[in-house]
């Protein structure tokens, strides 16, 4: 048999149908005779919706490995429940900000095609993330992912705030990387295996050491918790956030701020949940900090914000720090609100940053908050959507994102976390503050300029999509709730 | 009809309304906002009507929930879409559904800007107050409850005066604060007990020391929307900046939240809790009347005055509610209701001349019963109801109220007694210097007096509050079984935790 050693490819479908058709769009997209403006809008405007289409086909692939584990790559890649709800998480948010992107690109002469080569690219590292099962494996997503996301943050490239965003993303996130490498190497020299399975069984098995486990591994946690609270940007990781949010062109943005942050949280539930699940009350209080600490400087940080991307970075931020609250509970109820969390969170964010995208005057972006003021008169709908995500983004009722929250404190309740929780409440209504900001501009000042009109079909479809799914959450949230909890009842098998 | 969704109807019927003004589209402005106008007056008044067959078909004799509707929602968490009303919550939905239409006839000429939005708004906050007054789950309570903030935030926002960005701030985030603790007791309580159902809630017993803690953090809540002194003072600001309607809704049903809260949560389902607290509550009451009644005798701000008059009142509230008597408790629900009709008549009457003068300032006016004959009787009747004169409401009210705390202590009555003075000094000298005396300012020579629609806003508020002070059984009868059920409820618990500690005691 000429292909007994062929390793089962089944689980890694999605990710081998997605690379195929990458590589087959780059190639395309090499040989098309380029030079003339007009050949190059064209050639991006195809390469985008093929790019958009394979986003959407991927997820039914996704699908269809739904309610099994699958391992393949001999334990290096692992295909479950929790895994198949995370990419398609990721699948919609790179598709929506995809969509969003292509007027913004062509209007600021960055239509290049390898604009949504590389953000297919960034995808696929993102899908190999949440499927790695070793540290080896995750750290060849993580690299993927990143390396894309550099070149994409500097992709407005003789923009000096863009090329800035670009190298400090590059510079910080290779530290990161660093980290992660030192984590994980002693974490192989103190277990003996990067295999997360195993390392898991290892640890388990020293915890009931009379000895108890070592330092190196603690040492070698801490690292990697480290590079993945870089990766989430939260506190006291979250430096880089704002000044690449800001410096990236928005469409960037809206990717920064929706797909990685889902990857890269859903691979630091799998890593602490799984290999590390037995040492909870190492790196429990760990995850209590960086969360405090992320609500606290997101809510605070963002009051003084003039310009609404930052203001955003800092948004995001919190939302990290309310995220990881879950993590802490670190128990089956914590993950499933995440996960809720973070579908909410994914809906949210890509109708804000559809409204932002729309903020144009003169076919330019603007980015001042200030620039709002008066648009409940000039755009009543825009407006409208707006004032729903904001006020959804506080987590006022009977919005989704009030949803998001009750999940995650009454995983936190349950966990007997009593001033963790206090705390979060208390830090969501200083937040409630800035998103309470914008929608004052909009309605309780007047107009000076008003902004560009009409808006973008896209943009208005997507902004109209997420404004419905976050008014009308409330009617019927059992579907998500229970996919999350088939989700996360698979990190909690072993 | 037993089955029929009454309570949903009631509570949606003015969503579909705002669905209804969200679709009007024309060209002209003026059309699309009468249309507006007449939409929401319809859809609202159309709904008062639909709820006196509450009032009218309901059983007195029990102290059972009416008009029950229960439906899965949340079957993950177990949490049911459950509605249903008692002889306390039933009044409360009648208050909202009758003032909504009113504020919306009041708005009629005085909201010119973005009439569509305005009705809108006004019609998803009828919504959301009708709801969580007939709200039997926690959750779907608290949805109601915090949903409102959003339609007060940009009617205040939006149509107020020239600091409604504070104002409207301000209250934002003071309501927030208070409820997002209370959200975590709610989970709490779910997780103890298992279940949202506030019917299963009512009769379950939490531990002492949960039932501290839950009691406070329920507290942090409702003192902020009674509002209790110390934290009133959002409320001056907000009244003072909404819109006349704004006003009338916020005085006359937001302000019952927190009683409506302490009467269907803290009292039955933390009995304990509630006793330890009481002298707290009444500490922080008795400091409400008098300090609150002294502050509005030196207003210069018509709205400001009658808003500190309304923390006044809600001590009245506050100590009823705890005193745990029958008279007690009856009489705070009657000076709730009685209140949710004076104080928007009153907040409707500085309508009326601030419409015509556009000042609230008390100096700029005077002499107006030269000029307006008609508006200085209708004045006089709703200053003598605030006041609390036999045969109107509030006598009734704040009469049960005081021979309900006088049975549990009397220093207290006395001391609210001396509130009722006091509330009798700052309103007749407010009348005096508004509507006696010459008239000084030349702005109110040609001063109209009450107009049609302005009588048709009045006549129910007057109506309504003659008969609650004449013939108070009309409204009595229907909450007295209720709460002759509550009480029992909390002295069983009260006494069942009081031979346990003495039994304890027995075997030391």
């Amino acid at each position: 048999m000429p292909f007994e050693n062929l390793p089962d490819l089944v689980p890694v479908l999605p990710e081998i149908f997605l690379a195929l058709v990458i590589m087959s769009l780059l190639m395309f997209g090499v040989f098309q005779r380029g030079g003339r403006a007009e050949t190059d809008v064209n050639t991006f405007r195809v390469i985008s919706w093929m790019a958009v289409v394979t986003l959407i086909v991927t997820p039914l692939l996704v699908l269809s490995l739904a309610g099994s584990t699958l391992i393949g790559f001999g334990g290096l890649f692992i295909s479950d429940p929790f895994s198949v709800f995370c990419k398609i998480l990721v699948l919609i948010g790179s598709a929506g900000s995809l969509v969003m992107a292509r007027n913004f690109l062509e209007e600021h002469d960055m239509a290049r095609f390898e604009y949504p080569v590389l953000v297919v690219f960034a995808t696929l590292g993102m899908l190999m993330m949440i499927s790695a099962n070793d540290l080896i494996s995750l750290y060849m997503g993580l690299e993927m992912q990143s390396l894309s996301l550099y070149v994409i943050a500097a992709f407005r490239r003789d923009d000096t705030r863009s090329t800035e965003a670009g190298l400090k993303y590059f510079v910080l996130g290779a530290v990161a990387s660093g980290m992660f490498l030192y984590g994980a190497s002693l974490i192989y020299g103190f277990a003996g295996t990067t295999n997360f399975t195993i390392l898991e069984q290892v640890l388990q098995r020293d915890t009931q050491d009379e000895y108890g486990q070592s330092l190196g591994i603690i040492f070698g946690i801490v690292f990697i918790l480290s590079a993945l609270a870089f990766k989430v940007s939260a506190v006291p990781f979250h430096m880089w956030t704002p000044d690449v949010y800001e410096g990236a062109p928005t469409p960037v943005t809206a990717l920064f701020a929706i797909a990685p942050k889902i990857a890269a949280l859903a691979l630091f539930m799998r890593v602490m949940v799984g290999p590390f699940g037995d040492l909870i009350s190492e790196w429990r209080q760990i995850i209590i900090f960086i969360s405090v600490g992320s609500m606290l400087l997101g809510a605070l940080a963002a009051i003084n914000q003039r310009n609404i991307k930052r203001m955003m970075a800092y948004s995001s931020i919190s939302h990290v720090g309310f995220a990881l609250m879950g993590l802490a509970v670190g128990h089956d109820s914590g993950i499933r609100a995440i996960l809720v969390y973070l579908t909410i969170y994914l809906f949210m964010n890509i109708g804000t940053f559809a409204c932002i995208l729309a903020m144009r005057r003169g076919g330019v972006m603007v980015e001042a908050i200030d620039e709002l003021a008066g648009l409940g008169k000039t755009h009543p709908l825009m407006a409208a959507a707006m004032t729903v995500f904001m006020f959804s983004m506080a987590g006022i009722p009977p919005l989704a994102g009030f949803f998001g929250k009750l999940y995650i404190f009454l995983s936190v309740i349950q966990a007997e976390l009593y001033l963790l929780a206090v705390i979060g409440v208390l830090t969501s209504v200083v937040g409630s503050f800035y998103y309470l900001r914008v929608i004052r501009l909009m309605y309780f000042e007047d107009p000076d300029e008003p902004l560009d009109r009409p808006v973008s079909r896209e943009i208005s479809l997507i902004a109209t999509l997420a404004g419905l799914v976050t008014v009308l959450f409330f009617l019927y949230p059992d579907f998500l709730v229970l996919s999350a909890a088939t989700a996360s009842s698979a990190l909690f098998l072993n | 009809m037993s089955n029929f969704p009454i309570l949903s109807l009631v509570t949606f019927m003015p969503l579909a309304g705002a669905l209804f003004v969200l679709m009007i589209r024309d060209s002209d402005p003026e059309i699309v906002a009468s249309n507006a106008r007449y939409v929401a007056l319809w859809s609202s008044g159309l709904n008062f009507l639909v709820s006196l067959y509450l009032w009218f078909n309901f059983d007195n004799s029990t102290a059972d929930f009416q008009y029950v509707e229960k439906a899965e929602w949340m079957p993950v968490l177990g949490l049911t879409y459950h509605m249903g009303v008692d002889g306390i919550s039933v009044l409360f939905v009648l208050l909202t559904t009758l003032l909504t239409p009113i504020c919306i006839l009041a708005s009629w000429d005085s909201i010119t800007d973005r009439v569509q939005e305005y009705m809108i708004s006004f019609l998803v906050l009828e919504t959301l107050m009708v709801g969580m007054f007939c709200a039997l789950d926690l959750m779907v309570f608290y949805i109601f409850f915090e949903g409102v903030l959003i339609p007060m935030f940009l009617i205040i926002g939006i149509w107020g005066g020239p600091r409604r960005v504070y104002s409207s701030f301000k209250l934002f985030l003071y309501t927030l604060t208070g409820s997002v603790l209370m959200l975590l007791a709610m989970f709490a309580m779910f997780i103890e007990s298992g279940t949202t159902d506030i019917t299963q809630l009512l009769v379950y017993n939490f531990s002492e020391k949960l039932q501290t803690w839950l009691w406070l953090a329920f507290f942090a809540s409702f003192a902020v929307k009674v509002p209790m002194w110390p934290l009133h003072t959002w409320l001056p600001d907000a009244h003072v900046e909404a819109p006349t309607a704004g006003s009338v809704i916020l005085a006359g049903v937001l302000l019952k939240f927190g009683g409506y809260g302490m009467l269907r949560f803290s009292l039955p389902m933390f009995p304990l809790a509630s006793a330890d607290f009481t002298p707290l509550i009444y500490t922080l009451s008795i400091i409400a009347v008098i300090y609150t009644s002294l502050v509005a005798l030196v207003q210069e701000d018509m709205k400001k005055l009658i808003a500190y008059s309304s923390v006044a009142h809600m001590g009245f509230v506050t100590i009823g509610v705890f005193t745990t008597t029958v008279q007690g408790i009856e009489g705070a629900i009657y000076v709730m209701l009685s209140h949710g009709v004076v104080s928007a008549a009153l907040f409707l009457l500085v309508g009326v001349v601030y419409d015509r003068i556009h000042s609230r300032k008390i100096a700029d006016y005077g002499g107006l019963v030269h000029r307006l004959p008609a508006y200085a009787m209708i004045f006089m009747l709703f200053m003598l109801a605030s006041v609390g004169l036999p045969g109107t409401g509030s006598f009734v009210g704040e009469f049960l109220v005081l021979l309900g705390v006088f049975q549990v202590n009397a220093w207290v009555s006395a001391l609210a007694g001396l509130g009722v003075i006091l509330g009798a000094s700052y309103m007749l000298y407010l009348y005096r210097r508004v509507v006696f005396g010459k008239l000084t300012n030349d702005s109110l020579r040609k001063i109209t007096d009450m107009s049609p629609r302005e009588w048709a806003v009045f006549t129910p508020l007057i109506i309504l509050t003659l008969w609650m002070g004449i013939y108070p059984p009309s409204f009595l009868d229907v909450m007295h079984v209720s709460v002759d059920n509550l009480i029992n409820q909390v002295e069983l618990a009260q006494s069942a935790a009081h031979t346990l500690a003495q039994s304890m005691d027995v075997n030391h």
